[in-house]
């Protein structure tokens, strides 16, 4: 394993909040550091000791199996002592299981938080509230820095850069925390990012935040080199954001029609879960140009080099 | 009672345009005189360099008894309110009960006179309960002393409902208050924007403020009670009620103090004390509603007092609770806002703090004239002061404005002729 030597940028950050706050050259120190990293799961013993001693808790108030088992496990290859802690929060008790179970949890003596809620800003009021590190996992609609540096992570192992790319982001943009910190790390590292979705799920003020917002999917379905289809949440229709599933699907799926006129090479991505037959076919998904699995893979490196970038200030 | 001579200030009375160095003699009560060579009085108070003006009104507070008075009393808002320089204060019915009988408006009114530091006045609720449903008994509690009717909190959202309001508060031409925000665009944390859709939260847009105010100056059209808009905050309804007046609708509004200094920006980083509703608007807003302030469509300043405990307030920002205090900072605001950068003269803040509001609610106070009630403030213009929380007198600490320097205090607020606080 080589870790990122003297002469790069360095890691100064005792938290992963946001990727908004970081910089292309911060965003790089992750990627590189996650390379270093990847490394270790090729061997037969998938483990190194730059943790050890250390404790690391999952806070999970939200329900998640990949982010929950990809930073168990990121954990304990460096390591670390992992505990895992779930509760979700009521419409009674909100509030108060953030501040009292942080509280709580560092009182244990704790190096890293890792922490999913279903409110915007929580990782950010956590951070202020305890000393240790904390690592946002997800927050609300804010973001989930640690999906975009994997989807970031992988489009550059499959392309060799960022840069130039154009990157189209497909569905529901307003709710979505990955959509939120794909943007920022993409436009960081210089591609082009285009928002696809219906009015209702996606305002012109991401226009501000430096994207190319777009209603009608086929209109750049030949342009893009990344298609990264988001899932489609079905309580949305209850709240008349969309009509049906099945007109979403018609008017915003990843279809094998769409699919015949992307690029030859086009890089297709999913977040998952997937609803598959709705926002992506089957065989796209599980085919030659999907890195949905790839995504999972990288997801441990990367999260292996953010909980060891975070502690390594001391 | 003993007798006040207030000397050496500058009078500032903007219900007879009157702007003098003479002095002011304060007996039984009463304003006895204004002028020169007034005689001997028991206390004499040297108010050299300061204004001294009719003692400052605002219309919209939340002293939170009955029910949260860990956030604030009537004893402590009161205190707060005179630290302030306000001697009369209008509390919202939103209380736990709300004040929507006889018997709450009764129970204020007495238990502000037991404190008999600030004139407390209630407002009573529009709909029972606030539930925006069947209309509360307004003509008793009018009759028992409430000054105006609102649901503040929440807006009337059934139109029906609203219209019959109107006409039945006709009737004793009192005024209705309107917390002005479409109930189904209501589900939001923050102005729905730029920086909602950057921090991931639900949005208020600006047009559930301005759908309410549109309809209702439009159910009001023909019936012509007094309306009066509460917390103004976007710049399209600045314009709606302009051009209401032009039409001579009867209409009032308010703004306070955060919407004429801070934007939505100011909710980068989820500091829940700059959460409040309405929200936080943009640059552009504010800047519409200092120009409602300066042509008059603006009629008087109102801080909007919502006291909430800090453990309250230490939530996510979604789910914490709305508003920030305001009595003891807000003149220097308003000054910071409006004076300072030269928009309008100390007479016109005056006039938006005392004669304005007295008359939306139909007070007989808010003015210096000989023989009105001794409701005095003297007020430092050069005093120079940094805003802390940690020594306000409210029993609340939910102030965004927490550090900032500012210039201009009241130093001493009378009361029905007693000096309820002075400046230390």
């Amino acid at each position: 394993m080589t870790l990122a030597s003297d002469d790069k940028p360095r890691w100064t950050r005792k938290h992963l909040l946001s990727l908004e706050e970081l910089s292309a050259d911060e965003i790089r120190v992750i990627l590189d550091q996650a390379d270093a990293f990847k490394e270790v799961s090729t061997r037969s013993i998938k483990k190194v000791p730059a943790l050890r001693g250390r404790v690391v808790v999952n806070a999970f108030f939200e329900d998640s199996t990949r982010t929950r088992t990809s930073f168990a496990l990121a954990a304990q290859r460096l390591s670390a002592d992992v505990i895992d802690f779930s509760e979700k929060t009521s419409s009674t008790n909100k509030g108060e299981t953030l501040i009292d179970t942080a509280r709580n949890i560092e009182a244990m003596g704790v190096d890293v938080i890792v922490v999913r809620h279903g409110a915007a800003g929580s990782a950010h009021y956590l951070a202020r509230t305890v000393k240790c590190s904390v690592v946002n996992a997800g927050d609300g609609a804010h973001e989930h820095p640690t999906q975009g540096l994997l989807d970031v992570y992988t489009m550059r192992e499959r392309f060799g850069k960022i840069e130039g790319l154009k990157v189209a982001i497909v569905g529901d943009i307003a709710n979505s925390r990955v959509a939120r910190s794909n943007l920022w790390a993409l436009n960081k590292l210089g591609a082009e990012v285009i928002l696809v979705g219906p009015p209702t799920l996606l305002s012109r003020s991401f226009e501000q935040l430096g994207a190319r917002v777009v209603h009608d999917f086929d209109s750049i379905i030949g342009e893009v080199d990344v298609i990264n289809m988001l899932r489609v949440q079905f309580e949305r229709v209850k709240s008349s954001q969309f009509p049906s599933v099945r007109e979403f699907t018609r008017l915003f799926g990843l279809t094998w029609d769409r699919f015949q006129r992307c690029k030859k090479d086009v890089f297709i991505m999913h977040p998952g879960p997937m609803n598959r037959g709705i926002e992506i076919q089957s065989d796209i998904a599980d085919g030659p140009q999907s890195g949905i699995l790839q995504q999972v893979t990288n997801g441990l490196s990367v999260r292996m080099a953010v909980l060891y970038l975070v502690t390594s200030l001391g | 009672m003993p007798s006040i001579l207030i000397q050496n200030g500058t009078v500032l009375d903007p219900s007879q345009v009157f702007e003098r160095r003479v002095d002011v003699l304060l007996r039984d009560g009463k304003i006895a005189a204004v002028g020169k060579n007034l005689g001997k009085a028991d206390r004499v108070v040297d108010a050299a360099g300061c204004y001294v003006t009719p003692g400052l009104i605002d219309v919209h507070v939340h002293f939170r008894e009955p029910g949260d008075e860990e956030e604030e009393t009537i004893a402590s808002g009161s205190a707060a309110a005179v630290a302030g320089g306000f001697t009369s204060i209008v509390c919202m019915p939103n209380t736990k009960p709300p004040l929507d009988n006889e018997g709450q408006i009764e129970f204020v009114l007495r238990e502000g006179q037991r404190i008999n530091l600030a004139n407390v006045y209630p407002c009573g609720a529009i709909t029972r309960a606030r539930e925006g449903k069947e209309l509360a008994e307004m003509g008793l509690m009018h009759q028992r002393g409430a000054v105006a009717f609102s649901d503040d909190g929440v807006g009337v959202g059934d139109a029906s409902v609203m219209r019959k309001a109107l006409q039945y508060a006709k009737m004793f031409d009192v005024v209705l208050m309107q917390h002005c925000e479409e109930p189904t665009l209501a589900n939001g944390a923050m102005h729905s924007g730029l920086v909602s859709t950057t921090l991931g939260l639900p949005g208020v847009p600006a047009e559930a403020e301005q759908l309410m105010i549109a309809r209702d100056l439009l159910l009001n059209r023909t019936i012509a009670c007094p309306y009066h808009v509460q917390h103004i905050s976007t710049a399209w309804s600045v314009e709606l009620i302009r051009s209401a007046k032009k039409d001579g609708l009867r209409v009032t509004c308010e703004v306070s103090p955060h919407h004429l200094l801070l934007t939505d920006e100011a909710c980068r980083g989820y500091d829940t004390n700059f959460k409040m509703n309405p929200p936080l608007r943009t640059a552009a807003d504010v800047r519409a509603c200092v120009e409602g302030v300066i042509d008059g469509t603006i009629d008087c300043l109102a801080t909007d007092h919502a006291p909430h405990l800090a453990e309250e307030k230490e939530l996510e920002f979604q789910y914490a609770p709305n508003g920030i205090i305001g009595l003891e900072c807000a003149l220097s605001l308003y000054i910071k806002a409006l004076v300072e950068p030269g928009h309008i003269p100390w007479m016109k803040l005056i006039e938006l703090m005392t004669a304005k509001p007295a008359e939306i609610v139909k007070l007989n106070k808010g003015t210096l004239k000989e023989g009105a009630d001794a409701d005095v403030t003297i007020i430092d213009p050069q005093r120079s002061w940094k805003i802390d929380k940690e020594a306000f007198v409210s029993k609340s600490r939910n102030c965004p404005f927490d550090g900032w320097e500012v210039k201009g205090r009241a130093v001493m607020t009378i009361v029905g002729g007693e000096v309820k606080w002075e400046l230390a």
